[in-house]
């Protein structure tokens, strides 16, 4: 490094910036006191009697109460679904069907802002995210596979595609109605009904959702929702009118889901976590790599499952790369979600919080040397400041567990092959990072490494047309694209 | 009695409504309809090429939603035009083949592209890729649904379009015209003619900056139009009825990448 370098990336970040307060208005968003359960096209009470409420993570303020469904209130919903399936979904043309998502897709383009804030507000991403990433994703997902649902035997030649029946779908909390959207689109353009259950901790989109089902006039039953906690999700699992299950979330909750459907004949498809890899070559352009890097990990709080949670640098430009990602990480924002200038949002939960907090002091314990730069957090609410480790080894808890919150993990390599078998030592295979502006090389390097999801000198891109999957015990089957139609199809 | 305000009907091109630089018009249907010169054909080639950058460029799930709108508004205006056509199952199908044709945008390159395995250390792909200017000539029947079987399939992939409408039954389509006008569709992408057949087909099929070719509607002399044709190689196109991406594909080139894959 140059002197000039070292001057450059040592000097302190400036504080003559003070942007002033830029909030989103919540006044767009209706708040229910009290939601029911959404099936047969009908607000229906809980048999279980249950409700609890949803907490805003950047106030802990109390948004409105939210049924949680019990055993007979799931079987309710699934019988919905079937009769839903038998009477009329699966007879309507597919034409028709194909109608009725563009009407949705379009609903949500017209009501974006209200949904943004709604998500903002229940989930603690900042509306800068929501507003013009899980938005327009989520829109942009039902118009893509609107377009497929009367062309499906141009999807699978030669097969003969049905529908499977009903779709039990469970969705985590870090990108509610984008994860809504992947499962809903493709499950219905293909012919199937739904029964959903949102996460526990954000259910406010979801049921929001279910106004723009009825705007769209859908017929009853063919989408039900059912708010609640993990049983409800198990309920849903192992009710036998369920024909196929599809799970995102935890690697844990996967492997129990996959046994809870062993034997059953239930088609499945799961996605899981991850650990993902960052992997910085000394030809990079390195402000855009870092750049990659601060995307990778602090994007949606870390709350990602295919964050770049390891950066793997190549040792060569591991000082310069260190400094930048330091200096750049002092001029991240965390605040209040709903603020325009917020770059990183609020911990979803309380408990999220109290895992990341147990994972970092172990990191510290295991001898990693911890950064975070000067950070004021709000007083309520649940919060976590942008953290990088470096000197870390491959076996310790920081490089081997899905932390699912802004702290990044620093390894290092010096040659190709070195970054591969780091990058691939790792039970997950979500996705990975590669920087470097030499063509072959990301070619071989997207040969070689394990991961359904390769980004090339960017990170953190997503398209309805992009198949998006894992490897290993990141889970199986895709969503997005002609493929992430399969899983809900049956071939004769 | 109030007197009902008579409608022009024009040229569409390059996003306006001129009438032809000929002056001249023709009966049909009742009403005095433009009579495009072969002028105003070369004028339409212009601003195609002109629009075909733009277009090209657009993302497709942007284009698709284009066409999706163009339904959208073309259902706005359904009364009209099944008082034009007198066939509410012919409008209908026109409306829906929009519908149709927009879900394809995001898909063809799935469909019709690959990533294929060669036998050495490469990565190889080949994407479709809109042909540019598509002369267009519809059929005379039916001059509405029959108009949109032709024209959608070919800017869907990113082409731009001269069409020639119904000689007999033209003003479907330039009602079509006013519904394209207002659907976010960027002017020139779909340039409308109106007129004699026999003045304008020869044209479009020697013209020297048009790519491809669609005759399905040029009844008379189809073989001397295709031996024109051949001047500069356009792509002459026969899809046969109904719908299929193999519509759209017969207007997109095919383009084969090679990258060396290594450390």
């Amino acid at each position: 490094m140059t002197e000039i370098e070292k001057r450059q990336d040592r000097s302190p970040v400036p504080s003559a910036f003070d942007y002033a307060p830029a909030p989103e208005s919540r006044e767009i968003v209706t708040l229910e006191d009290r939601y029911d359960l959404f099936i047969g096209g009908e607000w229906v009470e809980p048999k279980s009697g249950e409700y609890a409420p949803t907490i805003s993570p950047s106030s802990e303020e109390p948004l409105a109460e939210v049924a949680y469904a019990g055993a007979e209130d799931v079987g309710t919903a699934v019988e919905a679904a079937g009769e839903a399936f038998e009477d009329g979904w699966s007879d309507i043309t597919p034409a028709e069907r194909a109608k009725y998502l563009y009407r949705i897709a379009r609903i949500l383009q017209e009501r974006s802002r209200e949904f943004a804030v709604l998500e903002s507000l229940d989930g603690g991403k900042p509306i800068r995210e929501s507003r013009d990433v899980d938005l327009p994703l989520s829109a942009a997902h039902f118009f893509y596979y609107a377009g497929w649902a009367d062309k499906l035997e141009y999807a699978f030649p030669n097969r003969k595609p049905k529908a499977l029946g009903v779709a039990g779908q469970i969705i985590p909390w870090n990108f509610p109605l984008l994860m809504l959207s992947w499962k809903i689109a493709p499950a219905l353009a293909s012919g199937n009904t739904v029964v959903l259950k949102p996460a526990e901790s954000t259910p406010l989109t979801a049921l929001l959702f279910c106004d723009v089902v009825r705007q769209a006039e859908l017929p009853p039953g063919v989408v039900n929702i059912v708010t609640g906690d993990g049983r409800a999700g198990a309920e849903l699992v192992k009710h036998p009118g369920v024909d196929k299950v599809a799970f995102t979330g935890s690697t844990d909750v996967g492997k129990e889901i996959q046994r809870a459907v062993a034997g059953t004949g239930k088609k499945l498809t799961l996605e899981l976590g991850g650990k993902a890899a960052n992997i910085i070559f000394d030809d990079a352009p390195l402000d855009q790599a870092v750049e990659g890097i601060i995307n990778g990990i602090y994007f949606n709080q870390g709350h990602v499952c295919c964050a770049g949670s390891r950066l793997l640098v190549q040792e060569s430009i591991y000082e310069q790369v260190i400094a930048k990602l330091k200096r750049r990480m002092g001029t991240l924002r965390v605040g209040d979600p709903l603020d325009k200038n917020t770059d990183i949002g609020a911990i979803n939960s309380k408990e999220q919080l109290e895992k990341i907090k147990e994972l970092v002091a172990a990191g510290e314990e295991e001898g990693a040397e911890i950064f975070q730069p000067p950070c004021r957090l709000p007083e309520k609410g649940w919060w976590f400041a942008p953290t990088v480790f470096t000197n870390v080894a491959q076996s310790y808890r920081v490089a081997q567990e899905e932390i699912f919150g802004p702290v990044l993990s620093v390894l290092t390599f010096r040659t190709p092959d070195e970054a591969v078998e780091k990058a691939n030592n790792t039970p997950y295979g979500l996705s990975a990072g590669v920087w470097t502006e030499k063509g072959s090389r990301i070619l071989s390097m997207a040969q070689r490494l394990r991961a359904g999801v390769i980004w090339a000198n960017t990170y953190n891109r997503f398209d309805p047309a992009s198949p998006f999957g894992g490897y290993k015990e990141s889970g199986f089957g895709r969503e997005g694209g002609r493929h992430g139609l399969e899983p809900y199809m049956r071939f004769e | 009695m109030r007197l009902p305000v008579k409608k022009t009907y024009k040229l569409y091109v390059g996003g306006a409504f001129p009438r032809s630089e000929s002056g001249r018009s023709y009966d049909a249907e009742g009403a005095n309809v433009a009579r495009a010169s072969r002028k105003d054909l070369r004028d339409a080639v212009r601003a195609a090429r002109e629009a075909f950058p733009k277009w090209a460029s657009m993302t497709a799930y942007n284009r698709g939603q284009v066409l999706y709108r163009v339904a959208e508004i073309m259902e706005g205006r359904r009364a009209q035009f099944v008082e034009l056509t007198g066939d509410e199952a012919e409008v209908d199908a026109a409306i829906d083949s929009w519908v149709w044709y927009a879900g394809w945008a995001d898909k063809l390159a799935q469909v019709l592209g690959s990533s294929n395995p060669v036998a050495g250390p490469y990565f190889n792909f080949t994407v479709p890729e809109p042909t540019g200017v598509v002369g267009v000539v519809a059929p005379e029947e039916p001059a509405l649904a029959g108009f949109v079987a032709r024209l959608a399939p070919v800017i869907v992939g990113g082409n731009v379009a001269v069409i020639v409408a119904s000689q007999k039954r033209p003003l479907a389509a330039v009602t079509l015209a006013e519904v394209l006008a207002t659907s976010d569709v960027p002017g020139g992408v779909v340039n409308v003619l109106t007129g004699r057949k026999d003045e304008l087909c020869a044209v479009l099929a020697s013209h020297m900056d048009v790519n491809a070719v669609d005759l399905s509607g040029a009844d008379d002399e189809r073989e001397e139009l295709e031996r024109l044709a051949a001047d500069n190689v356009k792509r002459v196109v026969s899809n046969g009825d109904g719908q299929s991406p193999w519509h759209v594909a017969a207007f997109l080139e095919l383009k084969t990448v090679w990258h060396p894959i290594g450390v």
